[in-house]
């Protein structure tokens, strides 16, 4: 196991070079000069290339990566054009929201899909299993910012019940803080219910026609512990999968949802960096997005063993 | 298995009744007081306003900074930290004194020198400035607080420079912090002005917090513009950092937020239903749209090319379409912006009304060939996205083919400082608009500078443009200096420098209970109230 926990960090370094240096050809090949909106609507071309002097930008691209790698390497991440923060303290600022809406989603994702999908598996062909599998597609087509919008306007506006909008820092007030993510949670995981029920349904109806399930009846045991501990666990293993798989979805997802209900963390982060071309911002978050996409399939892959024995590494 | 379900729901319910619970108990809107929240057009980065032309950094600047002089709601320039000032019987010396008792944040006195460096760093970035400076022999302190501006030769234009109201903003910053290389931004966010930087709790991003300055000494006079007593009426201010127009219009109405700086045209319908928010027309000047040629390149660089186009704007196709309520906007033909002194209109209805057969006839006397000129659509600020769909047609009436390219406005600020053709990433005319306050007179429009390389984007050279400005920028007799100003919008005409298309107004929304918000420029808080 640690031989294997090993190799997958190690295997970490190649996928991060690759993600580096994709994405630092990206922005350096698409428009957009940050010189030019540091300087403003009314600033003269002298005035841009006097600060794209002071930014490096004037150096061959080579040179920039290789003084940017060198900063990675030695764990600098080189600060924002904008802030005058390095590109760490930014991220350590806007990092609480992301993951609080990333973790209260996927409590209330998982907590809400699995029982559904198993009892919509369970009862397969009945008004609820179609409800389920309605309620999927629906939330695979409803774009994130319709649904946002939406619950604003019922939960915030109409009905008064939840702020429209805003952060509030869990060490500050708890109260507060779970207000200001019961929406953005909920929208957020929309898509990602939709999503684990599908997969939880698809598993669960495959592990129920097996023959030891029906030896397990056959046992007489109850229908919930054939359910719960027989066809759930051997289908936990395709639902860990799309669990981790769906990570991506929430990181693209906190984009939208953060700029929605207006919370300052990394989605948003990002989105003003592509904006206003933050080249350090940009690449730093993105390698950080990457290293957490990794890690948590990481996980994923390691929690299998505790689901099914079979698999060893 | 029906147990199974039923607890399965069971459980679903609890935590139902659980997020319900904690929904309900909490209250609907934090205790406010006397704080004011406040949501800009656009994210605060950058905190130095010599360094960027940034309004919102332009914004901040008035919260910390102070300035010499400034204008009122009239645009007289009047003084504000100056006490008083006296100008030689040669017109080539002029002496400041300062107000007494101006301190900085940190609580050190406002001296001359602080002063003189604050204009020398602002001067090698602004165009106004450098024009300053470039009459400027030496500025030297006389004591603590009395300086001298000692010039080569008289200048017309020694106190509109100082109390210029927008970007770039003369402002004052102690001279430790003033002395920071121009093109590098500053560390230190003390100032002298009526609200204190609270970096401590500031988040770029969330939001950024000033405190009210209690030891600023406000002058007597009664706020008017930007000039007068900057009385602050509450405790603190926080600027929300909300990017989502659809989302600051939900928050105000809520109650979340107490003002917007403005809020685009299309939600105005909606803020106008509610009956907790006002809009409150706070810029009565507004702003301008501008379309700006290439003329280095080809077709553009013929004027006779220019004046085709010209022949073929009509403004109100372009407010119409980008603003829609005639209620803000405004047809104008005057570069220098109605309403002000220096507003005169284009002759024979050029700009409003189109003249498509002249258009068509100077194009065939150009020798114009078809080749597509390439029009470069920002599709990020809403206020400019339409104004391209609407060029491409008026252009395309009069003889243009026209090859529009939409682009994000950051896209677009990069490839218009590009001087080569289109085919290798050049361009052949953008739109932008400017704030009203900026374009008043010849010196202050950067899109009148016509000397080539330094000229703004599209790089047009005309000497006799530039003697004109130079005579504006040496003239003391305001007479003179309106038929000047005629002279150089006229000139602009004939060369078809570029084009002013439409001036129109974007009012600020705030809560029923604010008032006090001054109708000036620039969005100030101080002499905002909350009741």
């Amino acid at each position: 196991m640690l031989d294997f926990i090993a190799r997958r960090l190690i295997a970490i370094i190649p996928v991060l070079a690759v993600v580096a240096v994709f994405v630092f050809l990206m922005l350096r090949l698409t428009p957009g000069d940050p010189a030019a909106v540091i300087a403003g609507d009314n600033a003269t071309s002298d005035q841009i290339a006097d600060i794209r002097e002071k930014l490096g930008l004037n150096e061959p691209i080579w040179t920039q990566f290789a003084i940017w790698i060198g900063d990675i390497v030695q764990g600098k991440f080189g600060e924002s054009y904008f802030f005058k923060k390095t590109v760490a303290e930014l991220i350590a600022q806007r990092v609480e929201p992301t993951l609080a809406l990333a973790l209260c989603t996927l409590i209330f994702a998982v907590c809400v899909s699995v029982p559904i999908g198993v009892l919509a598996a369970y009862r397969q062909g009945t008004l609820f299993d179609r409800i389920v599998m309605g309620f999927s597609v629906l939330g695979f087509s409803v774009p994130g910012f319709v649904i946002g919008y939406c619950l604003i306007y019922v939960f915030a506006i109409e009905l008064g019940w939840l702020p429209v909008q805003g952060y509030v820092r869990i060490g500050v007030n708890f109260w507060q803080f779970a207000e200001r993510m019961v929406l953005p949670s909920l929208t957020l995981s929309v898509g990602f219910v939709a999503l684990i029920s599908r997969i939880t349904r698809a598993s669960v109806l495959e592990v129920l026609n097996e023959d030891y399930i029906r030896t397990a009846r056959a046992k007489g045991l109850s229908n919930r512990v054939v359910l719960m501990r027989h066809a759930l666990r051997n289908a936990a293993v395709p639902i860990l999968t799309i669990i981790g798989l769906g990570i991506a979805i929430l990181i693209g997802g906190a984009v939208v949802t953060e700029s929605v209900f207006g919370l300052p963390g990394l989605g948003r982060l990002t989105v003003e960096a592509v904006l206003s071309r933050d080249f350090p911002t940009i690449q730093t978050v993105i390698l950080l997005f990457s290293v957490v996409y990794v890690v948590i399939n990481l996980l994923i892959d390691i929690s299998y063993t505790l689901f099914d024995p079979r698999i060893r590494y | 298995m029906k147990q199974v379900f039923r607890r399965t729901l069971a459980a679903m319910a609890a935590s139902t009744i659980v997020t319900g619970a904690f929904v309900l108990s909490t209250s609907p809107a934090l205790a406010q007081g006397k704080v004011l929240k406040f949501v800009q057009n656009g994210n605060l980065t950058i905190l130095d306003p010599i360094w960027t032309t940034a309004y919102v950094t332009r914004n901040h600047g008035y919260f910390v900074y102070d300035t010499l002089f400034a204008s009122d709601e009239n645009n007289a320039v009047k003084p504000q930290m100056v006490d008083k000032y006296e100008v030689s019987p040669d017109k080539l010396t002029w002496t400041f004194t300062l107000r007494d008792g101006l301190e900085w944040h940190d609580g050190k006195p406002v001296t001359s020198e602080d002063c003189i460096a604050s204009i020398k760093r602002w001067g090698a970035r602004d165009a106004m400035g450098q024009k300053l400076m470039d009459f400027v022999k030496e500025m030297k302190p006389v004591n603590d607080k009395t300086f001298q501006m000692v010039l080569k030769e008289p200048y017309g234009l020694v106190l509109d420079s100082l109390g210029k109201p927008s970007s770039q903003v003369p402002f004052m910053m102690p001279k430790k912090v003033a002395e920071t290389d121009p093109f590098k931004q500053i560390d230190s966010q003390i100032g002298s002005g009526p609200f204190i930087y609270v970096n401590a709790e500031s988040k770029p991003g969330e939001k950024h917090v000033y405190i009210k300055n209690p030891k600023y000494k406000p002058r007597a006079e009664p706020a008017s513009g930007l000039s007068g007593g900057k009385v602050v009426k509450v405790d603190r201010v926080e600027i929300i950092e909300m990017p989502d127009t659809q989302q600051q219009v939900n928050a105000i109405i809520a109650g979340e937020i107490d003002l917007i700086e403005q809020p685009p045209h299309d939600l105005i319908p909606i803020l106008k239903k509610d009956k907790g928010v006002k809009l409150v027309d706070w810029n009565p000047l507004g702003h301008q749209f501008i379309i700006r040629f290439n003329h280095l390149v080809k077709p553009f660089d013929n004027p006779k090319v220019r004046q085709a186009a010209l022949l073929a704007m009509r403004q109100e196709d372009y407010l119409k379409a980008t603003v829609g309520e005639p209620e803000y906007y405004k047809v104008c033909s005057a570069a220098f912006v109605c309403g002000t002194p220096n507003a005169f209109d284009a002759p024979n209805g050029l700009l409003v009304k189109p003249d498509f057969e002249k258009a068509k006839a100077l194009l065939k006397e150009a020798g114009y060939d078809g080749t597509p000129i390439v029009l470069m659509q920002s599709t990020t600020l809403p206020v400019l996205t339409n104004t391209a769909p609407v060029t491409k047609a008026l252009l395309e009436q009069a003889g243009f083919k026209v090859d529009m390219q939409s682009m994000d406005w950051q896209t677009l600020v990069t490839r218009r400082t590009k001087k080569e053709p289109p085919a290798q990433g050049g361009w052949n005319v953008f739109h932008t608009f400017s704030v009203a306050a900026d374009i008043l007179n010849p010196i202050s429009t950067s899109y009148m500078v016509a000397q080539g390389d330094k000229s703004w984007f599209g790089w047009p050279t005309d000497p006799v443009i530039e003697k004109l400005r130079d005579e504006y920028a040496k003239e003391t007799d305001p007479v003179k200096n309106k038929a000047l100003a005629k002279a150089v919008q006229d000139r602009a005409l004939e060369t078809a420098q570029y084009g002013w298309i439409g001036q129109w107004y974007g009012p600020g929304a705030s809560r029923a209970n604010i008032s006090g918000w001054l109708k000036a420029p620039v969005p100030v808080m101080w002499n905002v109230e909350k009741k």
